[in-house]
C-alpha cells in the first residue's frame, strides 16, 4: 500500500475519532453519559502497541512471560469495588484531578511533592509516548513497506503524530477545571478499545482459519520447534518468581499508572460503573489474550529463519498473504492502542505539568492578578501547549534513544518506574501514620535504584557499549544484589519496592508527622465517614475574610459562578450570608473550588496568601478530629432515625390516602343507597300523609294512594335485596349450581316473564341462534337473572316500535350471547363504569338514573362468578351487550380427542 | 289562585304533591324534568316551582339557573324538593338561589306552610 493511501486512511480514522468526540460532546446524551461500558472500554486504554505489538514478539520469543502483563491487573481489579470506589470517594470530594493530587494532598497537600510525582511521571511516561510512536512510524513503514526516512520533515509518521497532537490538545482541554468529565475524549478512547480488540480478533481468526487450521494445527506445528516446550512452560522456581514478580508489577502498574488513574477515578461518573468495569475489562484482557499464542506461534512458523521482528508478526502475516485489508485493519488498531495511549496520557501528564510544576512555581502571581477570562485563558493555552509539547519530546525521544530497543522493555521499564509511586499511593487510602518525608524518601531511594539498575544500562549502555570507567565499575559492583533466581526487571522491581516501602515505613513511625498530612490521612482513610461534610473534618485555625477569598475565587471563576457557590455553601451549612470571617469550612470549600483549575497545592498557596493561619499542634488535631468523628456518627444515627421516621410518615400518609379513598367510596355507595331508599319512602309517607289527614278523600283517589304504599313498599324492598345480594356476590357466599343446562331452554325461561311488558312497549323482538348444540355448563338460576338484568336494562332504553335482538353463537370455544338494543348511546367514558354499583357516571349525581343502578353490577358478579366476561360497546344504532361464558364441556372432550 | 309547577320524574311523589296543592287551592301544573318546566314558563309566570335535582335530561340545577336568568320570573320563589340531603348538595342549592331547600322524606303539611310564609 503507497503511504500516500495510508496517510489517508489514517486522516478518515482521525476524522472519525473526531466525529464521535464532537457527537458525545455536543449531544451529551445519556447513553454516552450512563454508560458503563463506555467507562469499561476506556480502561482498556491499558492496552497499548506494547501489548498489540510487544506481547506477541514476547509470547514469540520468551514463551509465557506475556501473560504476567494481563493476569497482574486480572488479580488486582476485583479489589477495585473497595480501592477504587474509595479514591474516587476522595478525589470528588477534594477535586483531585491527578495522581499527583491524589498522592500531594494526602501528605499536607505540599507543592514539592505534588511536582517530585509530577517528574517521576513524566520520567516514566515520557519514553513510554516514545514508544508508541515507534510503533506508529514502524508499522507505517512497514505496511507502506517504505524505508523509513532519516529527514522526519519528509516522514507520513511524523505528520501522524502531529496530528494526533492537534487532536488531543484540542479536545484534551476543553475544560478550564481538570476534574471535569471528558466526554468527548472517554467516548472516542471507547470506541478505540472496541476497535483494536475487534480488528485483532479478526487477524486471530484469520491466522487461526485462513492461514492455518485451526488452533490445533498451530499447536501440532509449533510444537516441532525445538524451544517450544521451554518456553510454554514456568521454567521451575525460577519462571515461577519471575512470573510473581512481573505480576506484581502490572498489578501496581494498572493501579497508578497516570492514563489508568485519570480513566478509573478522574473521569468516572458513578461510582456503580466500578461494578460493570470488574467483569468487564478482565473479559475484555482475556479475549486479547486469546489470540496472542496463536498469532506469536503461527508467526513463528511462517517466518522461521527469516530476520523479522516478531513483534509485528501481526502486520507481516496478513502482508505476507497479500491481504491489504487484514493489514491495514490491523494497524488501524495499533494505531488506536497507540493514540489512546498518547492522548490520556499526554492530558494527564500536561494537568499534572500545569498544576503541579508551571502554576505553582511559576505563574501563580501572575494569575492572581488577573482576571477569570485571562485567568482561564492562560490555564487552558499552557495545557493546550504542554500536551503539544509532551508528544513532541516523546517523539524526539523516540528519536534519539529508543529507536533500537524493543517495545517490551521500555514499557516494563516505565512500569517499574510508576510502581515507586506505589507505597505512598496504596499508604495513602491505607494508612494513617504514612507521612511526607517517609514517602518522599523512599520514592528518591526506590528511582535511585531504578535509575542505576535500569535506566543506565537500558539507555545509556546500549550506546555506550564499550563504556569503562567510574559508572561501569559503580555499575557492576551492584552485582552483590543480584538475586539469582530473578530476571533483571522483576529483580530492580523487588529492590526499589522494598528498600521504597522499608525507608516510607520507618521513617514515618520514627518522626511526627505535620499535622495538616494527619488531617488529611484521617479523611483519606475514614472517607465512607466524611463524604457528607468532608469540609467539616477539614482542621484550620486562623483569621481570614471572605471577601478576600471571594475576590481570589472570582479571579478564576468569574464574578457570577463564585457568587452562585457562595450560596450554595451558606445554604448547606445554614450560614448567614452577612457573615464576614471565613471559618475551616469555607476555606476548604474555596480550596475545592480552585483545585480542579489549578492544582491542590497552588489552591492551598492562593488561599494561604489571603489568610493568616494558627498554628495547630498535632495533638489537638486529633482530639479535634476525634470530637468531629463523634459528631458525624451521632449525625449519622440522627440522619438514620429522621430517614426512618420519614419513611413511616410517608407509609401512614399512604394508608392514610387509601382509607380516604375507601371511605369516599364507602360514602358514596351510602348516599346512593340512602337517595335510592328515599324516593320510596317519601311516596309512602306522603300518600300515608294524605291519608291520614284528609277525610274526604274520594274512595278511588283513596284506593290510589293505599296502591302507591303498597308498590313502593315492594320497590323498597327489592332494593333492599338487592344490595344484601350482591354484597354476598362479592363475598362469595352464594354458591353457584353449575350444571349442563341448555341454553335455549334457559333462555325462554328467562324471556317468557318480560314478553307481556316488551309487547306494551311495542318492542320487536328477535333472536339469533347460531349454535351447534344447545348444552352449556352454568347455573341456570344465576343465567336466567342475569338475561334479565340486561333485558330489563335494554327495555327502559329502548323507545317504543324498537328493537332488541338476542343472539347466539360460540367464539373460541366460548359461548357468546350479544344482546342489541336501540336505545340510545352509553357515553363512551361510561361504558365500563356502568357495571359498577350506583355508577358514578359524570352527569349520574344530578341525573336521575333509571332502576337502582345494582342490576348491572350484579350481572357482572354474575358472571365473573363464572368465569366469563361482560361487556358494554355503543354499536351502529344502539348498544351491545356482551356476554361471554368459557366452555369447560369443549375443552375436556378436545383433550380426549388430543390423548387418543 | 296562586301557580305552582311540580317537577319530579317520581310518577307517585307527583301524585300526592298534586292532589294537595289542587286541595288547598294552587293551579298546579306537573312536569317531569327541568325541559318541561322550562315548556310551561314560555306561556306562563308561576308564584312556586318545586324543582327535584335528579331528573332525567335537565336536572334541577340547571333548570334554576335557566330560571334565574329570566328577568320576568324574579319574583317567582324556587324550592328545591330532593332526596339528596347532603350538606354540601343544600349548601349548593341554597347559593344557586333558591328559596328553600327541603329534603325528601317530607311532611306535605310542613312544605305547604313553608311555602304560605313565603308570601
Amino acid at each position: 500500500m503507497s503511504s500516500f493511501a495510508l496517510f489517508f486512511v489514517v486522516l478518515f480514522y482521525l476524522a472519525l475519532l473526531f466525529l464521535v468526540a464532537h457527537l458525545a460532546e455536543k449531544k451529551r446524551s445519556k447513553f454516552w453519559i450512563n454508560n458503563p461500558y463506555i467507562y469499561a472500554l476506556s480502561l482498556a486504554v491499558y492496552c497499548t502497541a506494547w501489548t498489540y505489538y510487544g506481547s506477541i514478539g514476547v509470547a514469540a520469543t520468551g514463551g509465557l512471560n506475556y501473560l504476567p502483563i494481563y493476569i497482574g491487573p486480572a488479580m488486582i481489579i476485583p479489589a477495585w469495588i473497595y480501592i477504587n470506589t474509595r479514591i474516587v470517594r476522595i478525589a470528588r470530594v477534594n477535586k483531585i484531578s491527578s495522581l499527583a493530587d491524589f498522592i500531594s494532598l494526602r501528605y499536607g497537600n505540599s507543592r514539592s511533592m505534588g511536582a517530585i510525582i509530577t517528574v517521576v511521571c513524566l520520567l516514566a511516561i515520557v519514553p513510554y509516548i516514545g514508544l508508541q510512536i515507534k510503533a506508529i512510524s514502524e508499522t507505517f513503514h512497514l505496511v507502506t513497506e517504505t524505508p523509513m526516512s532519516k529527514d522526519i520533515l519528509t516522514d507520513n509518521a511524523t505528520f501522524v503524530v502531529i496530528l494526533i497532537a492537534l487532536f488531543s490538545s484540542y479536545y484534551g482541554t476543553r475544560y478550564v477545571d481538570a476534574s471535569e468529565k471528558r466526554l468527548g475524549i472517554i467516548s472516542a478512547i471507547a470506541l478505540e478499545s472496541f476497535l483494536k480488540l475487534f480488528f485483532i480478533i479478526i487477524l486471530g481468526l484469520f491466522v487461526i482459519y485462513y492461514v492455518f487450521d485451526g488452533f490445533h494445527d498451530i499447536y501440532q506445528k509449533a510444537s516441532r520447534f525445538e524451544d517450544f516446550k521451554q518456553k510454554n512452560t514456568f521454567n521451575g522456581i525460577e519462571g515461577a518468581m519471575n512470573w510473581m514478580v512481573l505480576c506484581m508489577i502490572s498489578a501496581t502498574a494498572i493501579c497508578i499508572l497516570p492514563r489508568q488513574f485519570h480513566t478509573a477515578i478522574v473521569e468516572n461518573r458513578q461510582e456503580k460503573h466500578i461494578r460493570t468495569a470488574i467483569w468487564f475489562f478482565p473479559l475484555y484482557l482475556l479475549i486479547f489474550t486469546i489470540f496472542i499464542f496463536p498469532i506469536a506461534w503461527g508467526g513463528r512458523l511462517i517466518f522461521d529463519g527469516e530476520k523479522v521482528n516478531p513483534e509485528f508478526y501481526s502486520i507481516l502475516i496478513p502482508q505476507h498473504f497479500d491481504n491489504t485489508l487484514i493489514t491495514v485493519l490491523v494497524f488501524l488498531g495499533g494505531l488506536s492502542s497507540c493514540i489512546s495511549m498518547i492522548i490520556i496520557s499526554a492530558i494527564t501528564l500536561s494537568i499534572m505539568l500545569s498544576n503541579n510544576l508551571i502554576i505553582p512555581y511559576g505563574l501563580l502571581g501572575k494569575l492572581k492578578s488577573e482576571n477569570e477570562v485571562q485567568n482561564t485563558r492562560s490555564i487552558t493555552n499552557i495545557r493546550k501547549f504542554s500536551i503539544f509539547a509532551l508528544i513532541i519530546m516523546a517523539f524526539a525521544f523516540y528519536k534519539y534513544f529508543i529507536l533500537k530497543t524493543s517495545l517490551d522493555s521500555v514499557g516494563l521499564i516505565s512500569f517499574v518506574i510508576i510502581a515507586q509511586l506505589a507505597p505512598a499511593f496504596f499508604g495513602a487510602i491505607f494508612w494513617r501514620r504514612g507521612s511526607y518525608k517517609g514517602a518522599v524518601i523512599g520514592l528518591a531511594a526506590g528511582l535511585a535504584i531504578c535509575y542505576f539498575g535500569l535506566i543506565i544500562p537500558q539507555y545509556y549502555f546500549s550506546y555506550n557499549q564499550e563504556f569503562k570507567g567510574v559508572l561501569r565499575d559503580m555499575y557492576n559492583s551492584f552485582d552483590f544484589f543480584t538475586i539469582p533466581y530473578l530476571a533483571r526487571i522483576p529483580q530492580i522491581f523487588f529492590w526499589s519496592i522494598l528498600v521504597n516501602t522499608g525507608l516510607f515505613t520507618i521513617i514515618s513511625v520514627s518522626i511526627k508527622g505535620n499535622y495538616r498530612e494527619r488531617n488529611f490521612a484521617e479523611l483519606y482513610v475514614d472517607i465512607d465517614k466524611y463524604i457528607q461534610n468532608h469540609e467539616n473534618a477539614f482542621i484550620w485555625r486562623g483569621t481570614a475574610y471572605i471577601s478576600d477569598i471571594q475576590n481570589i475565587l472570582e479571579r478564576f471563576l468569574g464574578k457570577n459562578k463564585t457568587e452562585q457557590a457562595l450560596r450554595i455553601f451558606n445554604l448547606k451549612y445554614n450560614i448567614d450570608s452577612k457573615t464576614e470571617t471565613a471559618d475551616s469550612r469555607f476555606i476548604k470549600f474555596s480550596e475545592n473550588l480552585l483545585a480542579g483549575r489549578i492544582g491542590t497545592a497552588s489552591a492551598k498557596i492562593l488561599i494561604e496568601g489571603v489568610t493568616k493561619e494558627d498554628k495547630i499542634s498535632l495533638k489537638e488535631v486529633l482530639n479535634i478530629l476525634e470530637e468531629s468523628k463523634e459528631n458525624i456518627t451521632l449525625n449519622k444515627k440522627l440522619t438514620e432515625q429522621s430517614e426512618e421516621l420519614q419513611k413511616l410518615s410517608d407509609d401512614l400518609r399512604n394508608a392514610n390516602e387509601n382509607l380516604i379513598v375507601k371511605d369516599r367510596q364507602k360514602d358514596d355507595f351510602l348516599d346512593s343507597v340512602a337517595h335510592e331508599l328515599r324516593t320510596p319512602i317519601t311516596a309512602i309517607r306522603s300518600a300515608g300523609e294524605i291519608l291520614a289527614d284528609d277525610d274526604d278523600i274520594p274512595l278511588e283517589i283513596k284506593q290510589e294512594f293505599l296502591n302507591n304504599i303498597i308498590t313502593e313498599s315492594d320497590r323498597l324492598s327489592e332494593i333492599i335485596n338487592d344490595i344484601l345480594y350482591l354484597d354476598k356476590l362479592q363475598h362469595g357466599e352464594i354458591l353457584l349450581s353449575i350444571q349442563q343446562n341448555n341454553i335455549l331452554e334457559t333462555y325462554k325461561k328467562a324471556l317468557n316473564p318480560l314478553l307481556h311488558l316488551i309487547q306494551q312497549k311495542n318492542i320487536h323482538l328477535s333472536e339469533v341462534n347460531l349454535l351447534n348444540r344447545a348444552i352449556f355448563e352454568y347455573d341456570e338460576a344465576r343465567m336466567i337473572q342475569l338475561l334479565q338484568n340486561i333485558w330489563g336494562n335494554a327495555l327502559k332504553f329502548t323507545d317504543e316500535q324498537g328493537t332488541i335482538q338476542t343472539k347466539l353463537f360460540e367464539k373460541e370455544n366460548q359461548l357468546v350471547i350479544t344482546i342489541f338494543n336501540t336505545g340510545k348511546h352509553i357515553p363512551e367514558e361510561d361504558l365500563e363504569m356502568i357495571f359498577d354499583k350506583f355508577y358514578q357516571s359524570k352527569n349520574q349525581n344530578i341525573l336521575k338514573p333509571t332502576g337502582s343502578g345494582l342490576g348491572l353490577a350484579i350481572s357482572k358478579k354474575i358472571i365473573q362468578a363464572h368465569n366469563g366476561s361482560i361487556k358494554a360497546e355503543n354499536s351502529g344504532l344502539g348498544v351491545t351487550f356482551t356476554i361471554s361464558l368459557p366452555d369447560r364441556i369443549i375443552n375436556e372432550i378436545k383433550n380426549e380427542v388430543e390423548h387418543f | 289562585m296562586k301557580k305552582i309547577i311540580i317537577a319530579d320524574d317520581e310518577h307517585k311523589i307527583l301524585m300526592s304533591l298534586e292532589y294537595s296543592f289542587k286541595k288547598n287551592g294552587y293551579d298546579v301544573y306537573i312536569a317531569r324534568d327541568g325541559t318541561e318546566v322550562l315548556e310551561f314558563l314560555k306561556t306562563m309566570v308561576p308564584d312556586v316551582i318545586l324543582l327535584d335535582i335528579m331528573m332525567p335530561n335537565l336536572d334541577g340545577y340547571s333548570t334554576l339557573d335557566l330560571i334565574k336568568q329570566d328577568e320576568n320570573l324574579k319574583n317567582t320563589k324556587v324550592i328545591f324538593l330532593s332526596a339528596k340531603n347532603n350538606p354540601r348538595d343544600i349548601e349548593k342549592g341554597l347559593e344557586m338561589g333558591a328559596d328553600a331547600y327541603v329534603t325528601k322524606p317530607y311532611s306535605i303539611k310542613k312544605l305547604m306552610q313553608q311555602i304560605e310564609e313565603m308570601f
